[in-house]
């Protein structure tokens, strides 16, 4: 099925990958360690996980798992924190389009595969999809139990008062359950998971989705899944159920409501906005002719505002305050930093 | 099922760590609401046999057996990894001489007390919070350091903590391996009270262990004497301590007279 593949670029020397990179001896034995996290919902599956030639925190489990489930006719998209062309999207995309010469996308809706770190797409997932979440620390229990074995008795059990502990002491120091990201979820009445630090808001997406979802741990040799149609239940306590964060405005481009934002800072005086995380979701509905307050000039509103930025974006939006790994980049915004910054920033990758 | 029928028994108990003895040839019955002390010499076998009680240790021979608040008595090695810790944190409790192996240092009181509470499906966090409130107030910890950790609780504060921890779910037997030992003999005191009266207020049966013949004398209705593994005296308490049979029991008596 999948034949080894020479490496596409004119200007490499011919160097030959196998399809996706790995040999297909590891990607049996990862598609066996997925086909048996799908049987077992939020079950965490030990794997022997690879080197990869990227670092740990560019999400290597997730690249593993996208790499022994890509076949050729797939069209794979890749996002970091709702971006397509942050450093590290663009990395893992280029890196699959070299290894598996497979076709990309930056639309959801035409991704069969989508990889990701910290968001799930605001355009609803459908039946044949797959999102692949890359996971810097699978063990839910990790905070209160540092102990493995502990660990993996807890859930063999499904002893989770601890993780009820937890949320305890989040509503005891701050007055309300302050986790925003990795927010802990029950899968199927049964294990407790997590969902990798995407924003909590993104959890309701994952009950009941039509698409299949895959979790890869790299530095931790896990993958866990949840299987299509299944139920997801964010843990919570009765008189302080789960909500997710409300945005008080729309996006400042397109408009939208009721999707994540991030905060763009214009200027140094104060200046800023809030715009889509998901940048495919905010240029499709830029282009369907949605405007925000922000819009451009050239929108279909009179455009009453400097500076006008660009629906282009920068690397590095960073909505769950977690340092991003990539060297340089730091969780700032650095091409969002200024006005200049940003009004002028990569208008090549304008979409 | 009668309140005759005891609460827990053990026979002929062993335990080898390889060849070495920790105990053999222990045999008893204790009672619903009874206090069993356990004393001897340091590396006697009262921590191995206080282990092998309350299951966290594998007898090398013999039974354990207890009965279960549905009243039926059951041989402790026929339950299942998740029956036995539902016995453990719902109606046993384990009270222990360092506080950082009974409590989570680093969740607050409140959390630490609610925890037992969370395991068994409380999920209203009002009510786990006002039962927290309550134990902490019984154990006689001021109601505003709840949201402390233990870590900036003193030594006797600790053990009252340890307590409350185990008590909020109401057991009905508490292990305490040596629980006043390493205090100050004010907080000592002031410790020993609060258990006596925490065990009549409830009806606890307790079994604990200490080489402090004032405390087995203090808390407990009977004795168990160790001595190289094994048990070589038994009575009750003032019995025992007031007319020692043993030369050994003899022996550790007049030590404290000494002392
Ligand atoms: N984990 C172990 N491995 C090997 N030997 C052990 C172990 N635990 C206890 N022993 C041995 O078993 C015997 C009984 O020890 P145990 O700890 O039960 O005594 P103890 O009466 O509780 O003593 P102490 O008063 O010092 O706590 C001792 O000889 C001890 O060295
Ligand atoms: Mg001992
Ligand atoms: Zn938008």
């Amino acid at each position: 099925m999948n034949a080894p593949a020479t490496a596409p670029a004119s200007s490499m020397p011919a160097i030959t990958y196998n399809f996706a990179y790995l040999d297909e001896q590891t990607k049996r034995m990862i598609r066996r360690a997925i086909l048996k996290a799908i049987a077992i919902p939020g079950y965490q599956v030990p794997f022997a996980s690879r080197e990869m030639p990227m670092p740990y925190g560019w999400g290597t489990g997730g690249v593993q798992v996208t790499a022994a489930i890509l076949g050729a006719d797939d069209v794979l998209k890749v996002i970091d924190q709702g971006s397509d062309d942050t450093t590290n999207a663009v990395a893992i995309r280029t890196f699959f389009e070299t290894t598996a010469g497979v076709a990309t996308t930056t639309r959801t809706q035409d991704a069969t595969i989508i990889q990701t770190r910290h968001r799930i797409p605001e355009a609803e997932l459908k039946a044949g999809q797959t999102i692949v979440f890359q996971v810097p620390i699978p063990e839910p229990l990790r905070f209160l139990e540092p102990r493995e074995t502990e660990t993996r008795r807890l859930h063999g059990l499904a002893d989770y008062g601890l993780m009820q502990v937890k949320l305890y002491e989040d509503i005891a120091r701050h007055g309300h359950i302050a986790t925003t990201y990795a927010y802990p979820v029950k899968v199927e009445d049964r294990y407790v998971m997590d969902p990798s630090p995407i924003p909590k808001f993104d959890n309701p997406k994952m009950n009941d989705s039509p698409a299949l979802q895959l979790f890869g741990a790299g530095r931790e040799k896990r993958i866990y899944a949840i299987p299509p149609y299944t139920q997801v239940v964010s843990l919570d306590f009765e008189d302080h159920p789960f909500k997710v964060q409300a945005f008080k405005e729309p996006c400042a481009l397109c408009g939208a409501t009721g999707v994540y934002l991030d905060e763009v800072i214009l200027d140094d005086k104060g200046g800023r906005m809030f715009v889509c995380s998901d940048t495919d979701h905010c240029a499709t509905r830029q282009a369907e002719g949605h405007t925000g307050t922000m819009s451009a000039p050239y929108a279909a509103q009179p455009g009453p505002l400097t500076p006008s930025p660009s629906p282009a974006r920068g690397e590095g939006g960073n909505p769950t305050g977690i340092p991003s790994p990539l060297v340089g980049e730091g969780g700032s915004r650095p091409s969002r930093e200024t006005g200049e910054g940003f009004a002028t920033g990569e208008s090549g990758e304008a979409r | 099922m009668t309140t005759d029928t005891p609460l827990l028994t053990a026979q002929g108990l062993a335990k080898y760590y390889g060849h070495r003895l920790g105990c053999r040839d222990v045999d008893l019955t204790l009672h619903e609401g009874e206090v069993l002390a356990i004393v001897g010499e340091s590396g006697s076998g009262k921590s191995t046999l206080l282990g092998l009680l309350s299951t966290e240790l594998a007898p090398t021979a013999g039974r354990v057996a207890y009965r279960m608040r549905d009243g039926e008595t059951r041989d402790l090695a026929s339950l299942s990894e998740a029956e036995r810790r539902l016995l453990l944190r719902t109606d046993w409790g384990f009270v222990r001489q360092h506080a950082e192996q009974g409590l989570r240092m680093a969740v607050s009181a409140g959390g630490n007390v609610g925890e037992r509470l969370m395991a068994v499906g409380w999920r209203h966090y009002g009510d786990i919070r006002s039962e927290a409130t309550d134990w902490l107030s019984r154990v006689e910890i001021a109601a505003e350091r709840i949201d402390d950790d233990p870590r900036t609780f003193s030594g006797g504060m600790r053990q009252r903590l340890q307590i409350a921890r185990n008590l909020v779910t109401r057991p009905r037997l508490v292990f305490m391996d040596e629980p006043t030992s390493g205090l100050d003999v004010s907080v000592q005191a002031r410790l020993l009270d609060l258990i006596r009266q925490l065990v009549e207020e409830f009806g606890l049966a307790v079994v604990i262990v200490t080489h402090d013949l004032a405390v087995a004398r203090l808390l407990s209705h009977r004795i168990m004497v160790m001595k190289s593994g094994r048990v070589i005296e038994q009575g009750l308490t003032d019995q025992v301590l007031d007319d020692p049979r043993e030369p050994y029991t003899q022996l550790l008596v007049s030590s404290v007279l000494a002392a």
